[in-house]
């Protein structure tokens, strides 16, 4: 029996310090420029699956490099002083609002992404990025609970926020996440900017605090499977990675609904590769490349010509294209401007410090 | 020695290097930090250097004094076991046979050959619920109930094992401070035992005091220098520690660190995130001019 964490995939990973994958960054790319092309990607771990970056290298002829980031605040971080050399990263929804707002990312030439019309359209006029002017999106999902079906059988964030059956046992994430579920709980918008229900929310996850065993750094599916914990609240494809190593684990979207997010590839200001960053936006998004890294990463796509390619028990399975019905009780986190942003973080801070 | 005015043209292409290095990678950078605790968001990246007080007058918020307490109370105690565990170490390494001192001295430094990080999530797959230290316990339970149930006493071991909850509590962050920062007390305390008069051990004890007199009386004082150094050398990284926390805490073990951390990266506070190192930098300060203050006195004394 092994003890380490036996994970082979994991999405957004353990180490947040970013361990970085076998890159070292083209400070020198201006010089070595005439002599090759190559595109520098920023992705979270275990994000595309191992064959698509060797065939894009083989089909184009552009080198990839490939660094690797944990969460969307250390990719903000890491490029907020400027783009130390990236040409495609990989923040979520809220978040290139965020980089769009501080005029981050560069706009996207459509002409170069004939396979822009593989997108499913409801994908194609976001509010975080109205007409896609500098966003592609890669993956969607949901937040949801996992958790151990012998022992625990959640239908309602109340099994961890309320239900004391369950105390000692609950693995939350210290993202700003468990505060939008627990606003979900209580019946208000994730996008709420009344300070009252946020209010309510802190107190909610005050109380429920002592249940908790700890604030994963997004570590709740290695918990599960390590028996460490019975429920854990996680991204839907995190989870169903370690389903397939237990068939006791399980995921739910609870009743009153949650947070959706969607992975975007966009092209930071400054990146030195722009036409190969698009040649590679435009690559992922062929229907039979889609198609494979999508049933690599389990996580619903949002190409329409992917998906018809995909297996039937994937596009069933509800844990990974979650039913209409799910969809229509949950919301996108929204950017709402620095101000709310603020307030929602310290909020967080009150619950993780308190 | 010969005093550097003899030589100043020899003096300064020496420690031009480490001069340049300082400036450039700590005076430099701490200065960058300095100036942004004193600025205001404007904007996502955007900071304007007003010269405001404000993330000073944030950070003495009671939330975050309270953070701060459990940090220091939390440093404290580790560094106290931390004292506790590596005099004996150092103390056995010192009047260690001289063939098998570098050896000792290798194992002890051995851990900093694998990464911090790598060495603490290791201790969670000891220290978990289903981990080594629990396997281990496991079966020692199930040796005693074989054992004992024949002779009808088996009751005496309970149904059936709980593993200890070794992990997600202070305890563990305690445990985990303890383990990475070993070394830095061990080492410095054997420095000064190595130095140690032997003749004045045989004095003490043919002149009649026990050994822990001794111990106390004699080998503590003298150690003094080195204990110093290294309770702060333990304590000042322990008060500031993140990643253990993180790793082997539970819901009531957020640092300060773990806050300034989130200042940097989830809650994009610079200029609080700013202001928190600094006033955590000034304590460590202080506490360097109590050791400098001490290492005075204990000079005057001897």
């Amino acid at each position: 029996m092994s003890t380490l964490p036996k994970r082979v995939f994991t999405r957004r990973r353990l180490l947040n310090t970013g361990v970085t994958a076998a890159v070292v960054l083209p400070g020198l790319s201006g010089a070595l420029k005439a002599q090759a092309r190559e595109v520098v990607l920023y992705n979270w771990d275990s994000y595309i699956d191992p064959e698509t970056i060797p065939a894009f290298q083989e089909e184009t002829g552009i080198r990839v490099r490939y660094d690797l980031f944990a969460s969307n605040d250390e990719l903000f971080a890491k490029l907020r002083a400027g783009n130390p050399g990236y040409d495609v990263v990989f923040p979520s929804n809220d978040w290139v609002a965020r980089m769009i707002a501080a005029d981050m990312l560069m706009p996207l030439d459509h002409d170069r992404i004939p396979n822009l019309a593989n997108i499913m359209p409801r994908f194609m006029d976001p509010r975080h990025d109205p007409g896609r002017a500098h966003s592609v999106p890669y993956f969607w999902g949901t937040v949801g609970l996992g958790y151990r079906q012998s022992v625990a059988s959640p239908t309602s964030w109340g099994a961890i926020y309320t239900d004391e059956t369950h105390a000692g046992r609950i693995a939350v994430q210290r993202e700003i996440d468990t505060l939008l579920a627990g606003l979900k709980y209580l019946g208000y918008s994730i996008n709420t900017t009344d300070p009252d229900e946020i209010e309510e929310a802190v107190q909610l996850l005050l109380r429920a605090k002592a249940g908790f065993k700890t604030f994963a750094p997004d570590t709740g599916q290695d918990l599960l499977l390590s028996r460490e914990v019975d429920l854990a609240l996680e991204y839907n494809g995190d989870v169903l990675q370690v389903m397939q190593e237990d068939d006791d684990l399980s995921f739910v979207v609870p009743e009153e609904g949650t947070i959706l997010w969607e992975d975007d590839m966009v092209v930071p200001r400054g990146a030195p590769h722009v036409e190969e960053a698009h040649a590679f936006i435009d690559f992922v998004h062929d229907a039979e490349n889609n198609a494979r890294i999508a049933e690599w990463v389990m996580y619903p796509t949002p190409n329409a010509a992917a998906k018809e390619l995909l297996p039937q028990e994937i596009v069933d399975n509800p844990a990974i294209f979650p039913p209409d019905a799910v969809l229509d009780r949950s919301e996108f986190a929204l950017y709402q401007g620095e101000e709310i942003q603020q307030m929602r973080n310290d909020a967080m801070t009150r619950v993780l410090a308190g | 020695m010969q005093s550097w005015r003899e030589q100043p043209a020899a003096f300064f292409v020496f420690i031009l290097p480490a001069t340049l290095w300082l400036l450039a990678f700590f005076l430099i950078p701490l200065a960058l930090i300095w100036v942004i605790s004193f600025g205001e968001r404007v904007g996502p990246v955007d900071i304007a250097f007003t010269w405001t007080l404000a993330n000073y007058l944030d950070a003495l918020d009671p939330l975050y004094l309270k953070l701060f307490w459990r940090s220091l109370w939390i440093a404290a105690v580790a560094t106290a076991v931390v004292l506790v565990v590596a005099f004996p170490v150092a103390f056995a390494i010192a009047f260690a046979p001289p063939r098998a001192k570098p050896l000792l001295l290798l194992l002890v430094v051995l851990p900093f050959w694998t990464n911090m990080l790598i060495r603490t999530y290791a201790m969670l797959a000891v220290l978990r619920g289903n981990g080594y230290l629990n396997w281990t316990l496991e079966g020692l339970w199930e040796a005693t109930r074989l054992l004992l149930t024949p002779i009808g006493l088996g009751w005496l071991t309970g149904e059936r094992f709980v593993p200890l909850e070794l992990l997600y509590n202070n305890t563990a962050v305690v445990f985990g401070i303890v383990y990475v920062y070993l070394p830095f007390m061990v080492l410095p305390l054997y420095a000064s035992l190595e130095r140690l008069d032997r003749s004045l051990l045989e004095a003490s004890l043919d002149l009649g005091a026990s050994q822990l007199r001794t111990l106390f009386a004699v080998v503590v004082p003298m150690a003094r220098p080195g204990i110093v150094s290294g309770l702060m050398l333990v304590f000042i990284p322990a008060i500031g520690t993140f990643l253990i926390s993180d790793l082997l805490g539970g819901p009531d073990s957020q640092l300060l660190g773990n806050i300034i951390e989130r200042q940097f990266k989830a809650a994009n506070n610079w200029p609080l995130g700013a202001a928190m190192s600094f006033l955590l930098l000034y304590v460590a300060f202080a506490l360097l001019l109590v050791r400098a203050w001490l290492g005075a006195r204990g000079l005057r004394d001897a």
